[in-house]
C-alpha cells in the first residue's frame, strides 16, 4: 500500500480545484455541479462547502446522480443502487461532473447518459480528483484534475474519507 | 443485493431480505418516474411476454408501462383471441411463445399454481400475476410499499384486510408480507366470507364487527367484494353487506384516530367502500397504483439480473 495524497494534501488539493472552479466560472448562476454515486459525493461534497463559502450568501446548484441504470456492465451482476438527488432541470445549464477517480472512463459515459434524462446541459466539464491516466477505454478526459497518476492494471486507487471510512487519504493498493 | 430466487410465485418463497431488497429498490425507480425523461435502458436486451388468461385493468397496464419504462420489449397476449380457444394446452402456449425467444414472463392465471407448474418445465422467470385464490405478490409489494412511504416502515404496524378473505389472493399475499415485515395483521368480514382456518394457519386474530377492526387498525386494506368468484350466496345482498362493512365518511369520522384506507381495485363504489370514503384524504388508493410501477420495475430489474444466466 503506497500513499499517494496525505491528510493535508488531499485538503490543499481540493481546495485548489475548488478555487479553479470558480475562476473558470465567473457566473455561477447557470452552474450545477453534480457528485456521481456512490463515492464521488464526498469529494463533491467538500467541493460544494469551499465554493459556496467563497460566493457567500449565494449557494450553487448541487446535485447527486446514480447511474447503475446506464452502466453498460449492468447486466452482468447486480449493481448496488444509490438515491439520485437532482431536484432540478439542468436545461442549458453548464454542469460539472465531479467524481474521486477517473480509470476506464465507463462510469463517466454512464452518468453522462444518466444526466441527459434530466435536461439538455449547455456543456458538460468534469472534475476529478485521481486520474489514472494512460488507462482509458473510451475517449474521455477530464477538465480538471487533482493528481495524475500512472497505474497497471492490478493496482487499485482508493480515496478514504472520514465520514466513510474513519480517515482521509489516497492510497494505492 | 440478490433475490434468493429466480422467480417471483409468491411471497409465500421471498424471504423479509428479499422484500427489503425489492421495497428498497423501487424507492430508487420511483425517483426515475419523477424525472422529465422517464426511461432507462436497462433492459433493452430482455424480451418479456404478459401472459394474461384473465381480464385486468391495473395490473396489466402496469407490469407493461414498468417493461416498457425499462427498456425490455414486450409481447402482449390475452387468452381470449388466442389459439387457447382452440384447445392449445398452456404449456404448448408458453413453449411456443418461448421459442420466439423470450426471457420472462410475466402471467396471471384463474387456476391457482399454474405459474407454479410452468417454473417446473420452463426455463424463463415468471412473475406471478395474480393466480387464481392463491396469490398476488406485486399487489401486496406495492401495498407494503405505499404503506411504508406513509408511515415510515411496517415493523408494527397494525393493517387490518377488510371484505372478502376467502376468495382473494391480495389477502394471501399481503398476510405473507407483512408478517414476514414484523407487522401486525388482522383479517375482518362477514363470517361466511373469512376461510375457517385462517387463525390456524397464520395466527392472526379474526374479526367479525367492522367498527373494532377499524378502531383496531392504522391501515385498513379493503378488499373488493368478487362476484365473479361466487358461485354461492354468501350475504343475502350487496346492501346488506354495505350496510354492515361498508366504509364511509360517517364511520371513519366517528373512529378515535385517522387510518389509512387502501384498496386493490376495482372498487365497488357504494359496497365496500364508499366516495366520500374512497375519494378523501385519508384514501391512499391512487398512490398504491402510481408505486405499482416502481415496484414492477424492481422485480423485473432483480429477476431479469438472473434471467441472463440461463
Amino acid at each position: 500500500m503506497k500513499t499517494i495524497l496525505t491528510e493535508k494534501e488531499l485538503g490543499l488539493t481540493i481546495q485548489r480545484l475548488s478555487h479553479q472552479l470558480l475562476e473558470n466560472h465567473l457566473s455561477f448562476q447557470d452552474l450545477v455541479i453534480i457528485g456521481i454515486q456512490p463515492r464521488g459525493i464526498y469529494f463533491s461534497d467538500r467541493i460544494v462547502q469551499q465554493i459556496n463559502e467563497q460566493i457567500k450568501p449565494a449557494k450553487i446548484t448541487y446535485g447527486k446522480l446514480d447511474n447503475t441504470f446506464y452502466r453498460d456492465d449492468v447486466r452482468q451482476g447486480l449493481h448496488t443502487l444509490n438515491q439520485t438527488d437532482m431536484l432540478f432541470s439542468v436545461e442549458n445549464k453548464t454542469v460539472i461532473l465531479v467524481d474521486d477517480v477517473l480509470y476506464t472512463g465507463r462510469t463517466i459515459r454512464a452518468s453522462m447518459d444518466a444526466l441527459l434524462t434530466f435536461g439538455r446541459p449547455a456543456k458538460v466539464e468534469l472534475c476529478i480528483l485521481i486520474d489514472r491516466r494512460f488507462s482509458r477505454e473510451v475517449p474521455i478526459q477530464a477538465d480538471f484534475v487533482g493528481r495524475s497518476i500512472d497505474t497497471i492494471i492490478t493496482q487499485r486507487v482508493k480515496v478514504l474519507w472520514k465520514e466513510r471510512d474513519g480517515k482521509e487519504e489516497v492510497v494505492l493498493l | 443485493m440478490q433475490l434468493s430466487t429466480k422467480h417471483l410465485l409468491g411471497i409465500r418463497d421471498l424471504l423479509a431480505s428479499d422484500i427489503q431488497t425489492i421495497l428498497d429498490t423501487a424507492t430508487q425507480f420511483k425517483e426515475v418516474l419523477q424525472r422529465p425523461i422517464k426511461k432507462v435502458p436497462t433492459l433493452r436486451d430482455v424480451t418479456i411476454v404478459n401472459l394474461f388468461y384473465e381480464n385486468s385493468t391495473r395490473t396489466r397496464i402496469s407490469f407493461e408501462l414498468a417493461e416498457k419504462r425499462l427498456s425490455a420489449d414486450t409481447v402482449n397476449f390475452t387468452a381470449s383471441g388466442s389459439s387457447v380457444s382452440k384447445g392449445e394446452s398452456l404449456l404448448d402456449t408458453v413453449n411456443n411463445i418461448l421459442s420466439m425467444k423470450v426471457d420472462m414472463v410475466v402471467m396471471r392465471h384463474s387456476a391457482s399454481g399454474a405459474p407454479h407448474f410452468l417454473a417446473k418445465h420452463i426455463p424463463a422467470a415468471i412473475v406471478n400475476a395474480g393466480d387464481g385464490i392463491n396469490e398476488h405478490p406485486t399487489q401486496a409489494l406495492l401495498d407494503a410499499f405505499s404503506i411504508r412511504e406513509k408511515l415510515g416502515s411496517l415493523e408494527g404496524k397494525k393493517v387490518a384486510i377488510i371484505g372478502d378473505i376467502m376468495h382473494s389472493r391480495v389477502a394471501l399475499s399481503n398476510i405473507y408480507l407483512l408478517k414476514k415485515m414484523g407487522a401486525e395483521v388482522m383479517v375482518a368480514g362477514p363470517p361466511t366470507l373469512i376461510p375457517l382456518y385462517i387463525t390456524e394457519a397464520f395466527g392472526i386474530p379474526v374479526e367479525y364487527n367492522l367498527r373494532r377492526a377499524l378502531e383496531w387498525c392504522d391501515v385498513a386494506n379493503v378488499l373488493r367484494i368478487q362476484l365473479e368468484r361466487q358461485n354461492q350466496v354468501l350475504f343475502s345482498s350487496l346492501r346488506e353487506y354495505s350496510l354492515a362493512y361498508g366504509i364511509n365518511r360517517k364511520i371513519l369520522d366517528s373512529l378515535s384516530k385517522e387510518i389509512l384506507i387502501m384498496h386493490p381495485g376495482p372498487i365497488n363504489r357504494g359496497v365496500e367502500l364508499d366516495s366520500d370514503a374512497a375519494d378523501s384524504k385519508q384514501s391512499i388508493i391512487l398512490q398504491q397504483v402510481e408505486n405499482g410501477v416502481a415496484v414492477r420495475m424492481a422485480v423485473l430489474y432483480l429477476l431479469a439480473g438472473k434471467a441472463t444466466n440461463l
